[in-house]
């Protein structure tokens, strides 16, 4: 077990473009890390670099308080899944799990208590003597991790380990992984572009956006006080509304109407004339299904609906606006940066899944203002967020993270 | 596919056969033709005669076929081992690292592939007389490895080139050093590609004729195909047909063997499953 520091790291390749640009992070020891990006933004390189596979540019990686830039992977005491799981198929499960084994040279019978220690927590024991090519993703997904788990590594390294696998058992996996790690209680570094993953296993997530760190915070902070335009709008799913506004004294006019500021939000973007103001969809709502007590804390608007997605649970409703032409090119450009090609600019609105709102027709919405964030539509700045708030809810979720931990190590 | 498409199939497959099998069918059954029954003006022998694999055996001929017959299985075994083995570091290299002089080397190996034997066996002969190598093995084996190598480097290096790159990096972060990682993952993947490798490279020996009738002069070093050509009948009357027709009978048996063997490995595609499926 081990900690890992990051100092101003740097990859740069051949043709001099920086995959990974001046990057610092302190990994506590037992932390779960995650590193999320939309495709090119470099986590990979990152992850590879720690593990050796990938040479520093400049800058320092301290694995457990000793410099490891000069390291083969091999003397790094790391280990790591691989997104193709990478394993040996000419050699059983058995010997998949047990190869880091026998290349520390193991005595046997070590050898075989580990391995089917390993093979028991991933329910791998009827599979032992099978070959990788007769598994199914799923098992080929638990054997790469077993080969993971079978020696004491300092840390464990994924590399978008469930992006092979179906939707159904990658959520499967997903709870398998967090209950592993809480359970040894290793150092992990977790890299995904999958928006679930980041949220539910990380302690703290690193936010990359071509090569450079952008936010690294808890999932909560990171939901409730990004950064900037980039964090928000690639932290939450449906991803939250940029909605373009002008600001008049307290209020902010925008395409659904006036939304009132306090006095804190108000104070912050005093001086501006154009903004775009963040609500997340699930601020929104049918302004039929409103309490009367709630109502007045937000605003309400009529807006023609474009399109309604019923999904039981959940319903959500497309709503198209007018941005002028400057915003509506940075939305653009935001959006192919995060990967989701936005065609027009719409909002998307959650709404109660009761409601009788249709396509094609007129309705009247509720807009909650007491959590939207206004962006600086230059820098992407975000001009409302609230650190102290935003520390707490990671202080928070480090309490809650420690609690777990030693439940976890209660039980075994 | 319909009936009509199956016969159709089956017609030109039938035909290629016959087309690519009428040469072996002939050896065979001229090979067990007696001398005086070789002219009969029919496919098929008269009556079946082992006379010719007697002479090649234990007869006459004896003398200049057993000793080519161990000469060529020696020299053709020692230089495709060879081969293998230099192309197999070669071809990884290749396959795996960047280095200067990479295409260089990729180009020259096909350069003397297609380099013309011929062109070189002269020069090669007085070479060998002067530094002692002439119808020795070594003078074989050596430029055989030109013959092998070149082709063992481009079929390897495609086979290296299919292992995904993860399973040698998973390795290493296992803990295995660079040859660990070589042994112990990337050779047993590329088995098959050893192994389709190794038979060509047998084959292109073993088939040689230029070198083996050029560089030899005696049993010490004359190899099978060279050794064939001088062949002679039991008189000067007598066509030394069939005992060459005999003689080839057998050369050609370990090839066939080989392939029959080794069939199964050459197709088997090892690396299934080793990525995500």
């Amino acid at each position: 077990m081990a900690s890992i520091e990051m100092k101003n790291i740097v990859k740069k390749y051949g043709d001099g473009y920086p995959a990974v640009n001046d990057v610092s992070m302190d990994i506590a020891d037992g932390e779960f890390m995650i590193l999320v990006g939309p495709s090119g933004c470099g986590k990979s390189t990152l992850l590879r670099m720690i593990v050796g596979l990938e040479d520093i540019s400049s800058g320092d990686m301290v694995i457990g308080g000793s410099r490891v830039n000069d390291k083969a992977p091999r003397d790094r005491n790391l280990s790591m899944v691989f997104q193709n799981y990478a394993l040996y198929p000419h050699l059983s499960v058995f010997e998949n799990i047990a190869f880091p084994l026998r290349l520390a040279k193991a005595p046997e019978d070590e050898v075989t208590r580990k391995v089917e220690a390993a093979a028991q927590v991933l329910e791998l024991n009827e599979h032992l003597q099978r070959k990788p090519a007769n598994l199914s993703g799923g098992q080929r997904q638990r054997v790469a991790m077993g080969r993971a788990i079978v020696r004491d590594a300092d840390a464990f390294l994924f590399d978008e380990p469930l992006s092979n696998l179906d939707a159904k058992l990658r959520g499967q996996m997903r709870t398998e992984i967090a209950r592993l790690q809480r359970r040894l209680g290793i150092t992990t570094v977790y890299v995904t572009h999958d928006q679930t993953e980041a949220m539910t296993l990380g302690d703290r997530v690193c936010v990359l956006r071509k090569g450079v760190i952008q936010q690294v915070a808890s999932p909560r902070e990171l939901y409730e006080q990004p950064v900037n335009l980039f964090v928000a709008g690639f932290i939450g799913s449906p991803p939250m509304n940029f909605l373009p506004a002008t600001v008049k004294g307290s209020s902010l006019e925008t395409p659904f109407g006036t939304i009132e500021l306090d006095a804190a939000r108000a104070e912050k973007v005093a001086g501006r004339d154009l903004v775009l103001v963040g609500i997340r969809p699930e601020y929104f709502e049918d302004a039929s299904l409103v309490d009367d007590a709630k109502k007045h804390v937000g605003s309400t608007f009529t807006a023609k609906v474009d399109v309604t997605e019923w999904l039981g649970d959940s319903q959500f409703a497309y709503i198209p606006y007018d941005a002028p032409a400057e915003v509506e090119t940075k939305l653009k450009e935001l959006s192919a940066e995060l990967d989701a090609d936005q065609l027009r600019t719409q909002a998307i609105v959650s709404i109660d899944s009761t409601s009788r709102i249709r396509e094609g027709r007129e309705a009247e919405f509720w807009l909650d203002a007491r959590k939207i964030h206004v962006f600086d539509p230059e820098s992407g700045e975000n001009l409302t967020r609230d650190p102290e708030a935003g520390a707490e809810l990671t202080r928070i979720a480090a309490e809650d993270r420690a609690e777990q931990v030693a439940q976890a190590r209660g039980d075994a | 596919m319909s009936s009509r498409e199956k016969v159709l199939w089956i017609v030109a497959g039938v035909a290629i056969v016959v087309y690519a099998l009428f040469p072996v069918g002939w050896i065979v059954s001229l090979s067990l033709k007696s001398s005086d029954d070789i002219a009969n003006k029919q496919f098929l022998p008269t009556s079946v005669s082992w006379s010719n694999y007697e002479q090649i055996l234990v007869g006459d001929a004896a003398g200049l076929f057993l000793p080519a017959l161990r000469n060529s299985f020696g020299i053709c075994i020692i230089a495709t081992f060879l081969a293998c083995v230099l192309s197999m570091f070669a071809a990884y290299a290749i396959a795996r690292l960047d280095f200067r002089g990479k295409k260089l080397i990729l180009s020259t190996a096909l350069a003397v592939a297609i380099f013309p034997v011929i062109s070189i066996v002269t020069p090669l002969f007085n070479l060998w007389r002067q530094i002692g190598l002439y119808d020795t093995w070594p003078g074989l084996i050596i430029p055989y490895l030109s013959l092998t190598l070149p082709l063992s480097i481009w079929t390897m290096s495609a086979f290296f080139r299919e292992i995904p790159w993860e399973m040698e990096q998973a390795a290493q972060v296992d803990g295995a050093t660079t040859w660990q990682a070589f042994r112990k993952v990337i050779v047993p993947l590329a088995t098959p590609g050893v192994f389709t490798t190794a038979i060509l490279a047998f084959f292109i020996a073993w088939n040689d004729f230029a070198y083996g009738i050029s560089l030899t002069s005696t049993g010490a070093s004359r190899p099978v195909p060279a050794a064939l050509g001088l062949f002679s009948g039991a008189s000067q009357f007598e066509s030394p047909n069939g005992p060459i027709a005999a003689a080839a009978v057998i050369v050609t048996i370990p090839v066939v063997v080989l392939v029959l063997l080794f069939q199964r490995r050459i197709v088997a595609g090892l690396t299934n499953g080793a990525v995500k499926g």
